[in-house]
């Protein structure tokens, strides 16, 4: 153990050259790989969770989800290393101007087409994302940044597994913030509204609720989530102008498998996702990893057409 | 014949054009460009304007088109045009495995699914260096002749695309006015209905599914043998999206729409070069904005502003009648 497990990051391979007797190894390393993955899932779920809140609230399924998470991330690199904010506030700079983006587009992209096709509001978010993007090039360049982890980099060891203090502050984030989104949309009159439009935005406006700050409401805290998504993924992964397309993809994969619409399914989903592809990468190949993640998507569609957590859909003829 | 009209006017702007700026770059080598985006978006407009079948996986089959014909030419020694063919069926036999369980699902789910096999496959293109050379890609795939005549030139190639584009357009529209389109468009409308008509929609939606597929292939094969190199990057999800965009934006639901998208979509980026850095940001806001102010598409958009002003103009002329009608 004391040889083994080096201060690096990839103690993992230091545990298994050294590990002899071949069972213990084995599960040490799916442990590793279950903390990996639900490192990765957690993000995953932020990202679905916003996907869910506006598929609920407006029906559009938001391919610009993505963009929220790379401009969270961008945002605060830039906040802190160009103008020297102290780190805390360029966080909450950054979570700013990710919200106002998600207003922005909320107001000036989504809210004059509401008339339109689903397709035609999915081409409308893959504009925007694109436009996100570009902007984001204009202003950032291509280069790739770091972000320093919240707390150090000294791994803690669980066994022969280890975890970087980061991956604590994902997981812990992640859990406050899912639990706020759940209480909030079960506990408060603003989400119980914001729900009531996704049922019936005729009955919701009859019954005295402003449907169009809801909408706006249910975008700004989808935002929001896909902002601290990209701020607490960043010190691991690195960000750059285009970190967002993967994500939102995964993101979109995660609510999906969870059952479109079904907030907790998608956490669920998220999870499910991120401990799918790490246990993947590390059991059957790093390589295809994103390959399998997506077949056992494919799957279980073909099992359960309307995802794993939703409830029977009925067909309106 | 008057139901045709549009397609021979079509063709014959398309073969003169080349004729008149023979050896303009925008005619002769962005134009193969469009013209293989052109078939491949009338394919997606079968499945996804008439039959209403998303897919945003359509770049898969393209892919798998373009490096069967690659791997039988470059490893193997084939003749093209047997490669072409192999490459087609073996596409269209995925295509209708896939078919079934996929179809199925609806709405975002299908969306979701046709997106993870357009994932997995470029997953696949990109892994198997073997194979497919990996991300590397493939080079040295020879050109095709035609009788010992070598598609050798922009200008020829412009021509054989632009031939194959007219053959594919043909039959979207021969099908569209058949049975089958009938039957595609009622299962368009709603499922259940054109089931109680006696329509057996799954072989319907699997058939079309298959027959996209098919015609992705063949632009595929052809790709391959126009730029003589290929990677997994042009077969990729971006594509996918893009692919979509031009069905949307051209007009979901109408063939012409469908290439008015692929012309659009192929001159943009290339005219926003011109703006450096802010390419990428003014290809987003455009598409945005005409998405929002013409949710139809611009085919039909664009239709519906000129019958409006064709309406107010016969309004003025008659200003009596109108008052008349007031008072």
């Amino acid at each position: 153990m004391s040889a083994g497990s080096a201060t690096s990051v990839c103690a993992l391979r230091y545990t298994v050259d050294f590990c002899s007797e071949g069972e213990v190894c084995m599960a040490d390393q799916i442990l590793q790989f279950l903390l990996t993955g639900i490192t990765v899932g957690a993000t995953y779920a932020l990202v679905a969770l916003g996907f869910s809140i506006i598929f609920n609230a407006s029906d559009v399924i938001n391919f610009a989800q993505g963009e929220f998470v790379m401009i969270g991330a961008m945002a605060t690199v830039a906040l802190s290393a160009n103008y020297g904010l102290p780190m805390w506030l360029a966080v909450i700079c950054a979570v700013l101007i990710t919200i106002c983006v998600g207003l922005l587009l909320q107001r000036f992209a989504i809210a004059p087409a509401h008339n339109a096709s689903v397709i035609t509001t999915i081409i409308i978010t893959i504009g925007a994302s694109i436009f996100l993007r570009g902007v984001a090039l204009l202003v950032w360049g291509k280069d790739i940044f770091s972000m320093p982890p919240i707390s150090g980099e000294e791994p803690i060891h669980l066994g022969q597994a280890t975890l970087l203090p980061q991956n604590l502050w994902i997981i812990g984030g992640t859990l406050v913030m899912v639990l706020g989104v759940h209480i909030f949309f079960n506990h408060t009159t603003h989400g119980k509204a914001i729900l009531a439009c996704s049922c019936n935005r005729m009955a919701a406006h009859l019954a005295g609720i402003p449907v169009g700050l809801m909408m706006l409401v249910a975008y700004g805290l989808s935002a929001f989530l896909g902002a601290m998504a990209g701020i607490l993924i960043a010190p691991i992964t690195f960000t750059s102008y285009d970190a967002g397309i993967m994500l939102g993809l995964k993101g979109f994969s995660a609510a999906v498998l969870g059952g479109m619409g079904n907030p907790m399914g998608a956490v669920a989903g998220g999870l499910l996702l991120g401990l799918i592809e790490s246990l993947s990468a590390g059991l059957i190949s790093s390589g295809y990893k994103d390959a399998i993640g997506f077949l056992i998507l494919l799957l279980v569609l073909f099992l359960r057409p309307n995802g794993l957590f939703s409830k029977a859909a009925t067909d309106r003829v | 014949m008057k139901r045709l009209k549009p397609f021979f006017l079509l063709a014959v702007v398309l073969l003169v054009l080349p004729l008149v700026f023979p050896d303009n770059y925008y005619v002769t080598v962005i134009g193969v460009t469009a013209g293989l985006n052109a078939i491949l978006a009338i394919s997606l407009n079968l499945l996804m304007g008439y039959a209403g079948q998303i897919s945003l996986g359509h770049a898969a089959f393209f892919g798998i088109g373009a490096y069967v014909s690659a791997i039988l030419t470059t490893r193997y020694g084939w003749n093209p045009w047997p490669a072409m063919l192999v490459g087609m069926t073996m596409t269209s036999a995925i295509a209708f495995a896939i078919a079934r369980p996929i179809l199925r699902l609806k709405g975002h789910y299908l969306a979701m699914a046709t997106l993870g096999l357009g994932i997995i496959v470029h997953i696949f293109l990109v892994q198997e260096d073997d194979f497919t050379g990996g991300p590397d890609g493939m080079g040295d795939i020879p050109v095709l002749s035609v009788f010992g005549w070598q598609v050798d030139t922009d200008l020829r190639w412009y021509f054989v695309i632009v031939i194959i584009l007219l053959l594919v357009l043909w039959l979207a529209l021969n099908i569209i006015s058949s049975r089958s389109g009938r039957a595609l468009r009622a299962l368009h409308g709603s499922e259940v209905a054109a089931e109680m008509m006696g329509i057996d929609t799954t072989a319907t939606k699997s058939g079309v599914f298959v027959l996209a597929a098919l015609i992705a292939a063949l632009a595929g094969s052809l790709f391959a043998h126009q730029q003589s190199f290929i990677s997994p990057d042009s077969f990729g999800f971006f594509f996918s999206l893009q692919l979509v965009t031009m069905v949307v934006l051209g007009s979901m639901g109408s063939n012409y729409g469908a290439i008015l998208g692929a012309i659009i979509l192929t001159y943009l980026p290339a005219m926003l070069v011109v703006f450096e850095d802010y390419e990428v940001m003014l290809f987003g806001a455009i598409l945005m904005l005409v998405m929002i102010f013409l949710p139809q598409g611009l085919l039909f958009g664009i239709q519906n502003l000129l019958q409006r002003l064709r309406h107010r103009k016969q309004q003025q002329k008659l200003p009596g009648q109108g008052l008349e009608g007031r008072g």
